[in-house]
Parts: C-alpha cells; structure tokens; sequence
C-alpha cells in the first residue's frame, strides 16, 4: 500500500487515482456524524445520573455543610420543620416509617412472587402460562397514584371493619398496597431469572427420574438463586423509593411505629407533602434535597449490589 | 433371552411418594398466584362498578366546576397528552439512539456495564428524587419555570429506561447475518442500520414507545413541582404553560377536595387506570402478533 503510493507520486494521474481510492464521500461522513450522535445519546444515561446527583447536592447542600448536625439528623426521631422559632429535622421517625413499610411489603410479597414465578416458569404450560403472564404484565402497569387510592378509599374502611380500629391508614395499609404493587414486578424478574437456567440442566435432571419438584427444588432453584436475590433486592428499591402510595396510604403521621396498626410517614412521602410549600433555598428545601441525596445513595447502592449479584451468576 | 422382571417398570412406593409431593407443590404454587392476582382482579373490578357510574362523554370533555367538586376532568386529560407528547419528543429520539449506541456499536467492556448500570440506575432512582433534579435543574437551573417543558423533561429523564431496553431487545433479535450481509456489500455502518437492521425491528421498538407512554401518563411525584398543579382554570397554550394532569387530578381529588362526591374520584381513576392497561394491552398484543409473524 505504501510502496504503490510513492511509485504512483510524481505522475499527472496521481490526484485522480488518489480520488478513486478515497472513499469519504457524503455517505462516510454521514456515518462519521451519526457515530458520534449515538455516541453521546449512548451515553445519556450516564450523564443523567450524574446530572441527578449534582443538581440535588446543589440544592441541598448548604445545609449538609453548614448546619447539618449528623447525629441529630439520623438519631432523632423529631421532625417539625415549620416550627418558626426551633425547627428540628430528626428524620429517625421517617426512616423507621420507610423501613417498616418496606418490610411488611417484602414479607407480603416475596414468598407470594417466587411462587407465582415458579408456577409461572415451571408448573404452568401453553395458554394459561401465556395468560398469567399478561396479566402479571398488566398489574406491573397500575400507576402508583392509583395504588394509593386504592389504600386510601378502600382498603381504608375494610381495615378498620376488620380490625376495629380508629384509623386504617397504618403500616398494615401501606404495607399491602405496597406489597401487591412491587410484586408483580418481582414475579416477572424471578421468572426471567428461573428462564434463564438453561433447559438441558432440567432434562438431565429429569433423565435420571427426577419429579418436577425435584429439578425445581435441587437444580433450578439453586442454578437461579443469584438471579432471584437480585430480583428480590430491585423490589425492595422499588419499595423503598415509592412515594404516591405510601403518601396516601400510611396516614402521613411523624411517628415510630409500635404496631402494624400506627400511622407513620415515609421519607418520599414527606419530600412529596412538604417541598411545595418550602421558600426555595430555604433551610426547610434544603433539608428535604438532603433527604433525596439519601434516598438517591441508597437506592444507587440497592442497584449496584443488585446489578453485581446478577452478574455473579452469567460468570459462575 | 432373559425376560423383563415385571416388577421393573412399576412406579415404587418411593415414586408414589415423589409424585404426590409434587403435585402438593404444584398446588401450593398455583395457589398462590391466585392468590397474587385475584385480589387485584376484585379492586380493579369496585374501581369499574364504583367509577363507572361517573364516565360521560361530559365527564371526559368539560372542565371542573363548583371548586372541583363537580363538573368533568378535560384540563387534566389535555394536560397529560400534552406531558406525554413533549416527553416522548424527547425521550424517544434519544433512548433510541441510546439502544443503537448498545446494540450496534459499544463492544463487551467495562464502559457499556457502565451505561447498563446507569440505565437501571435511572430506572431505580425513585420518583420523587426525579421530581427534586427537575426542580433543581429544569425549573431553577435552566430557568423554565414550572412549565409542561420542565415537567416533560424530567418525565423523558425518568421513562428514557423503558425505551432503551425495549429497543436494544429488538435490535439484538435482528440476525448477525443480515448485517453482515450488507456491509458485504460495502454499505456504512449506518447505511446498514438505517436499512436492514431498523426496518425488521421497528415493530418491536413501537412496542416500547407504546409502553412508555403508559409509563409516562402514570407519573404522579415527578411533575408535582415542575410544572403540573392543582387546578388552573387556563388550558396550556405552550410548552412554557403550567397545566393539570390526569395522575395529579386523581391525588387532588381524593385528598384535597373536602366534599367532593365519591364517584368523582373514582372516575379520574378509572379513566387514568382505562388509558394505561389499554395502552399496554396494545404494545402485548402488537408483541404477540409480531412473534407470529417472524420469519427467521
């Protein structure tokens, strides 16, 4: 290649044979061009994130800097921001709210979607396993402002039929609509999780007699566990980082709850109440942007394990 | 010529045991995806008796009276038409492009587990944080305002996960081959994309937007404070206007208006809940149509 071009140089045709090889017409630099347009929208997502973590820390940083006292924040369970003469911002009382919502929620809905995914992959064939999984599909897509008003108008007045209770917007409430809404996203991961196991692990298994509750139990279950974990962990992001429902089903009460029948508030929750009526910049708007960077680190971190525990398995 | 034990063929008590075992489980299983599905069929199905009631065609076409006590939601509807159309404007361009930077271009190396990672990330940030980035940045930073713009933004922001994944899905499903086939014939990159892996997989990239529509008109946290409010007696002119929203309409109603008759909430949720599981229904029987008719 080299040599011709210094054995062509010096000749009248030297241009025109160059032009000939030279394959940049428009088509070259349209594909140029559109290399680097899908470069940067490739890595919009990165840049999203980023942008999120920046622009809350902007907005709520004054405050981690400035008056934010780490132990009272985390440890007190008192949260009164509009008090104009001593706010106090002790979001121990939120985080207990999030947490026990969250945990009831998984405790509903755990058990129930790894048997559903296990009906659905392994027991389950032709139309009714089609069927189940559209409709699955189709509970995954209820909005969440929904949800809440399901918790709101009629899960509300059934729990206080049954339980004799004053109030049914409680950790029993939230719990429940939460634990419906997150579990039919868990159902489909868990079965893409028990889909993944390759088939011919199963028809080994059933090569040497094994009942189908046998290869479920002893060989896809165990070939699935990373996957169905991380499954698992993305519901519970999922549960902690939900805000519509849980404001409109847990009563929205500053409490630490003693019972499954207390009112409490959750963390999104009291952002989703409160920042309307924050002066922005304030030390109150601050506070609730504070809030989000935790929420943001938290759910990043319930991601990243999540994303390495799926990938543990695609390696092993 | 030894012949078979006759015994040898007979399920043993072992076998017996095994089977009724699985079967318990079988059982057990199905049960409890009744279980998981069957009380939701029935909330769905109060939603239908205690909302039907309420949907007119002068429900869905005027606007609220008597302080949002009475009177249709049409603002609201508007509204979100508005938020979805300027968000997919947006996010459907760009997540596009995304999946095609994943699919045809970006090699198996740390750099695209990193794009993943912030794909699910963005997927799993909750929505309320959403709703705090809009502010901060949409509204403050850039100075729209609490406008369908910012509020279309940060919705294109949040929803963007849906159509990278369902397009890079579909992209992927296009066989190696017919690549290969046309850079054969000394097409670019781009040529070959724009003309043999695109068109066999458009169907499947609709099915996305499809779905992050559905995704787009749930949203509730995320346009609170960016752009969508309360009630506001004007109809958006503009993307720099505020509007109502269909989700938010659903919130105001059930919580903010003292008096408000029951079937009034019940409808806004039955028309919100009615748009997204149609919208769904579509993208899974486009889906199921799609299958049935691939010829590789």
């Amino acid at each position: 290649m080299g040599t011709s071009t210094q054995a062509l140089s010096g000749r009248a045709t030297d241009t025109q044979a160059a032009a000939d090889f030279d394959r940049r017409n428009l088509d070259w630099y349209v594909d140029k061009l559109i290399a680097v347009i899908v470069f940067v929208c490739g890595i919009s997502a990165i840049l999203f994130v980023l942008g999120i973590f920046f622009f809350v820390t902007k907005e709520g940083i004054g405050f981690v800097f400035e008056k934010m006292d780490f132990r009272e924040f985390f440890l007190t369970p008192y949260w009164s921001p509009s008090d104009a003469e001593d706010p106090e911002y002790g979001i121990l009382a939120l985080m207990a709210g999030t947490a026990s919502v969250t945990g009831l929620a998984m405790l509903v809905a755990v058990p129930f979607s790894l048997g559903a995914a296990i009906f659905i992959a392994e027991f389950a064939s032709g139309k009714t396993r089609e069927a189940l999984k559209v409709l699955v599909e189709l509970l995954a897509a209820i909005p969440s402002v929904v949800w809440g008003f399901i918790g709101l108008v009629i899960m509300n007045p059934l729990l206080i039929k049954w339980f004799d209770i004053p109030v049914g917007l409680c950790v029993l409430n939230a719990g429940i609509i939460l634990g419906l809404m997150a579990a039919p996203i868990m159902t489909s991961i868990a079965e893409d999780a028990l889909k993944a196991v390759p088939d011919r692990y199963r028809e080994a298994a059933e090569a040497m007699g094994a009942t189908r509750w046998q290869v479920i139990y002893k060989v896809v279950l165990p070939a699935a566990k990373n996957g169905l974990l991380g499954g698992v962990l993305l519901g519970v992001g999922r549960g902690f980082g939900e805000t519509m429902a849980v404001l409109m089903a847990t009563g929205h009460a500053v409490n630490i709850p003693g019972s499954i029948f207390d009112s409490v508030r959750a963390l999104t929750a009291t952002i989703a109440a409160e920042l309307g009526e924050a002066v922005v910049g304030g030390e109150h708007y601050q506070v609730l942007f504070t809030i989000g960077i935790f929420l943001f680190l938290v759910t990043f971190i319930i991601n990243l394990s999540a994303d390495l525990i799926v990938r543990g398995i695609r390696k092993g | 010529m030894a012949t078979a034990n006759p015994t040898m063929f007979q399920a043993s008590d072992l076998n017996h045991h095994n089977e009724r075992v699985q079967k318990r489980y079988r059982l057990l299983f199905g049960l409890m995806t009744l279980l998981l599905i069957t009380p939701v069929l029935l909330i769905l199905g109060t939603l239908v008796v205690k909302g039907g009631g309420a949907i007119s065609w002068e429900f869905l076409l005027t606007a609220p009276t008597d302080g949002m006590r009475t009177g249709g939601l049409f603002p609201a509807l508007l509204g979100t038409i508005w938020l979805v159309t300027v968000a997919l404007l947006l996010s459907v361009p760009i997540g596009i492009f995304a999946a095609i930077y994943l699919s045809e271009y970006a090699g198996d190396n740390w750099f695209t587990r990193t794009i993943n990672l912030a794909i699910i990330n963005l997927a799993g940030v909750p929505s309320i944080v959403h709703a705090l980035f809009g502010l901060g940045a949409f509204v403050l930073f850039f100075k729209f305002g609490t406008s369908i713009l910012a509020a279309s933004l940060t919705l294109a922001v949040m929803t963007m996960p849906v159509v990278i994944v369902a397009t890079r899905e579909s992209l992927q499903a296009v066989p190696q081959a017919f690549r290969e086939a046309c850079w054969n014939m000394g097409a670019t990159r781009w040529q070959t994309i724009r003309r043999v892996v695109l068109p066999n997989s458009i169907t499947g990239i609709l099915t996305g937007v499809i779905l992050e529509v559905s995704r787009t008109a749930g949203e509730t946290a995320p346009i609170m404070f960016t752009g969508a409010v309360f009630f506001t007696p004007f109809l958006p002119q503009s993307v720099f206007d505020q509007t109502m929203a269909l989700s938010l309409h659903l919130f105001v109603t059930a919580t903010q208006v003292p008096g408000i008759a029951d079937e009034v909430p019940f409808g806004v949720a039955l028309v919100l809940i009615g748009l997204v599981l149609t919208m769904n229904s579509v993208s899974i029987a486009f889906r199921m149509w799609l299958r049935g008719k691939k010829k590789w």
